[in-house]
């Protein structure tokens, strides 16, 4: 198609201003950064380090200006210039710069985790970290459903990548399932993408909803199972219960840097079933569709998330099933059909999402010394040198003082925010999900109230224990040594766990407000597709 | 024609359920392999079947009669994609099979005898 062709491409001069491009940074910036590590020597690690540094500082600067700039509007970057329904866009709305705050937060992170000692367990830590990052901004801002298809698929390529770094037994065993369950995962995703454009004839998600609520919605049974069969897909990434068995061990399996950084790779499969549940489903002639199932699935994952929990063993494998505690949340908030608890549950799902990555960090770090064969033969002989015994990794050794104190704080910190125990966080969260849910009575509303007071009973006593195990250690055993960058990433994830809690007031006006916007589809339409909305 | 596709569509699919669902990482490969293939034809079984119909470059005024590009497309991409993600779960396979001595999906052989005293 070109544009003498087609007559709704008018005006090619729209856009000019150089802020304009700031939404398509998130993308281009991380793949522009990695492409170009590829071809530096792996030696050169200082170089690497401090170039993915700067480009996730600059991925925060541009997240919170995203934030700050779509509060009123949403921001479409037309990729190409080509207008909506033929062109693919990006769209910058509440949602997607909360998002985009939340991964580059984390990211940042876990890369200054990562500098102490894992980024040398392997070749190419940090492209393929950046690269991870770029699929996830990409599937938080695109606006049409192949393009999430591809961005998927980069997140989980890099993913796969960073399951398996730092190699050795349990890690190739897990990535293996890992694989295999996701490979089937994006088949679902093509069946239920193909299906939808072999019935309304668009992918971009704005037409979509236009096409829905006008009056003949064509193959309506036929377009519903191909959105039940991608919600399938989403289900599969965002670990709900039946369809999450293979996450707890497979981010047990990853290094900690890389299970932080994976615990955002579960809220993007929460986050496409958010948007295009109140996007497409939202109103028009299938409203509401899939509501009870997301409602039942998201209970279910609560339950099976926190008797995870209660039988987890290992710190590592019980911040697994704090992710899925997370997930359950969501959605069962999201399929309670309650937009302020809905409100409440996406400001939980960033407070949880931070701890449940700061909990990776400090597994790692208190489960160190227990299990010598950590560092297991390399897969890459040729470009591989002993991370442990270079020059580089002197600041392993340096034992900062009250180390033990350090780890018992953010532990407790942790603690509080995931079990959502006052005064911090995770507990002003559930109260809004509380206050909106008996705001409005109804047996569902009911249902989430007591599962999510069980879930935090049944939080804090695991964790409470795991605490007690690993911290109350005897004066005979080493108390584990911490290096300055596992402190900073600590401090960092923590911090800001502190500030939602503190600015609380703020973060929740915010996200009542996204789910105002979320619940007003013909808004996004009129957005992203100009006048040609009804 | 549609019974045709459907059918290799069926099979197809049939093969690689089967397949992922056996006990051997290879087999798991090929079935991952099959399904995806059925995948592919059912994309462009989303464009409706057509016989002689031409391609979008350069059609005239009939705009109607050409063949949907869309999925054509989409089939690419998810070539692309399925191959590529197939090459790296090969390097897997291997790495899983060098290092765990055993090419079952779980590492290891599920009814290996202890040796007897």
């Amino acid at each position: 198609m070109n544009p003498r062709m087609n007559p709704a491409v008018t005006n090619l001069a729209v856009e000019t201003a150089w802020s304009d491009h700031v939404t398509v940074l998130p993308v281009v910036l991380p793949i522009a950064v990695a492409g170009a590590m590829f071809l530096l020597d792996e030696r050169r690690r200082a170089l690497k380090a401090s170039l993915s540094f700067a480009t996730i500082l600059a991925l925060i600067a541009i997240a919170v200006t995203l934030v700050v700039s779509v509060s009123d509007a949403p921001r479409v970057y037309r990729l190409g210039n080509w207008a909506a329904p033929y062109g693919i866009v990006l769209v910058a709305d509440r949602l997607s710069a909360m998002m985009l705050a939340l991964s580059s937060v984390l990211g940042l992170c876990a890369l200054v985790f990562s500098f102490a000692r894992w980024g040398r367990a392997g070749p190419r830590f940090h492209g393929l970290f950046l690269l991870l990052l770029m699929g996830v901004n990409g599937a938080f801002l695109t606006g049409d459903l192949f393009n999430l298809f591809v961005f998927f698929e980069v997140m989980l390529a890099a993913s796969y990548g960073l399951v398996l770094h730092g190699s050795g037994e349990t890690r190739i065993r897990a990535g293996l399932g890992y694989i295999a369950v996701n490979l089937v995962a994006s088949l679902f995703f093509l069946v239920g993408v193909s299906l939808i454009y072999g019935t309304m004839g668009t992918l971009n998600m704005a037409d979509l909803a236009r096409r829905l609520a006008g009056p003949t919605a064509g193959e309506l049974a036929l377009f519903e199972i191909g959105c039940a069969i991608l919600g399938l897909a989403f289900l599969i990434k965002c670990s709900a219960w039946p369809l999450g068995f293979w996450l707890p061990s497979t981010y047990a399996a990853a290094t900690a840097p890389a299970a932080a950084i994976l615990a955002i790779l579960s809220k993007v499969g929460i986050y496409v079933v958010v948007r295009l549940s109140l996007l497409v489903f939202g109103a028009g002639v299938s409203a509401g569709f899939g509501q009870t199932m997301l409602f039942a699935a998201g209970l279910a994952t609560l339950a099976f998330g926190t008797v995870g929990l209660l039988a987890a063993r290992d710190l590592t494998r019980a911040a697994g099933y704090a992710v899925m505690v997370s997930s359950g949340t969501v959605l069962a908030a999201l399929g309670s059909g309650n937009d302020r608890a809905l409100a409440g549950a996406l400001y939980y799902l960033v407070g949880s999402t931070l701890a449940a990555g700061a909990l990776f960090l400090l597994a790692e770090i208190l489960q160190r010394g227990r299990d010598p064969a950590e560092a297991a033969a390399p897969v890459f002989a040729d470009e591989y040198r002993d991370p442990f015994d270079d020059e580089d990794s002197v600041e392993v050794g340096s034992v900062i003082p009250a180390g033990v104190a350090i780890l018992g704080v953010g532990f407790l910190l942790c603690t509080l925010m995931l079990a959502g125990i006052p005064p911090l966080a995770g507990f002003v969260g559930k109260l809004a999900i509380f206050v909106g849910a008996a705001d409005a009575p109804s047996p569902t509303g009911w249902w989430l109230i007591a599962a999510l007071t069980l879930s935090s009973l049944f939080t804090l006593m695991p964790l409470v224990r795991l605490g007690i195990l690993n911290l109350w250690v005897r004066d005979a055993d080493k108390p584990p040594t911490l290096a300055r960058s596992e402190v900073a990433a600590l401090a960092g994830l923590l911090a800001t766990c502190l500030a939602l809690s503190v600015w609380g007031g703020p973060a929740l006006a915010y996200a009542d407000a996204t789910v105002g916007w979320l619940t007003q589809p013909q808004d996004y339409v009129r957005a992203v597709l100009g006048g040609s909305a009804p | 024609m549609e019974l045709v596709l459907s059918l290799g569509i069926g099979v197809l699919s049939a093969a690689g359920i089967w397949l992922i669902l056996r006990p051997r990482t290879f087999q798991v490969v090929l079935g991952l392999s099959l399904l995806s293939y059925a995948v592919n034809l059912f994309i462009f079984g989303m464009g409706r079947l057509t016989v002689g119909a031409p391609p979008v470059l350069g059609a005239g005024p009939d705009i109607v009669s050409v063949d949907d590009p869309v999925p054509q497309a989409l089939v690419l991409t998810a070539v692309v994609i399925s191959f590529a993600l197939t090459a790296l779960f090969l390097v897997v396979l291997l790495a899983a099979r060098g290092v765990t001595g055993s090419d079952h999906v779980d590492g290891r052989e599920p009814h290996q005898e202890e040796p007897r005293p």
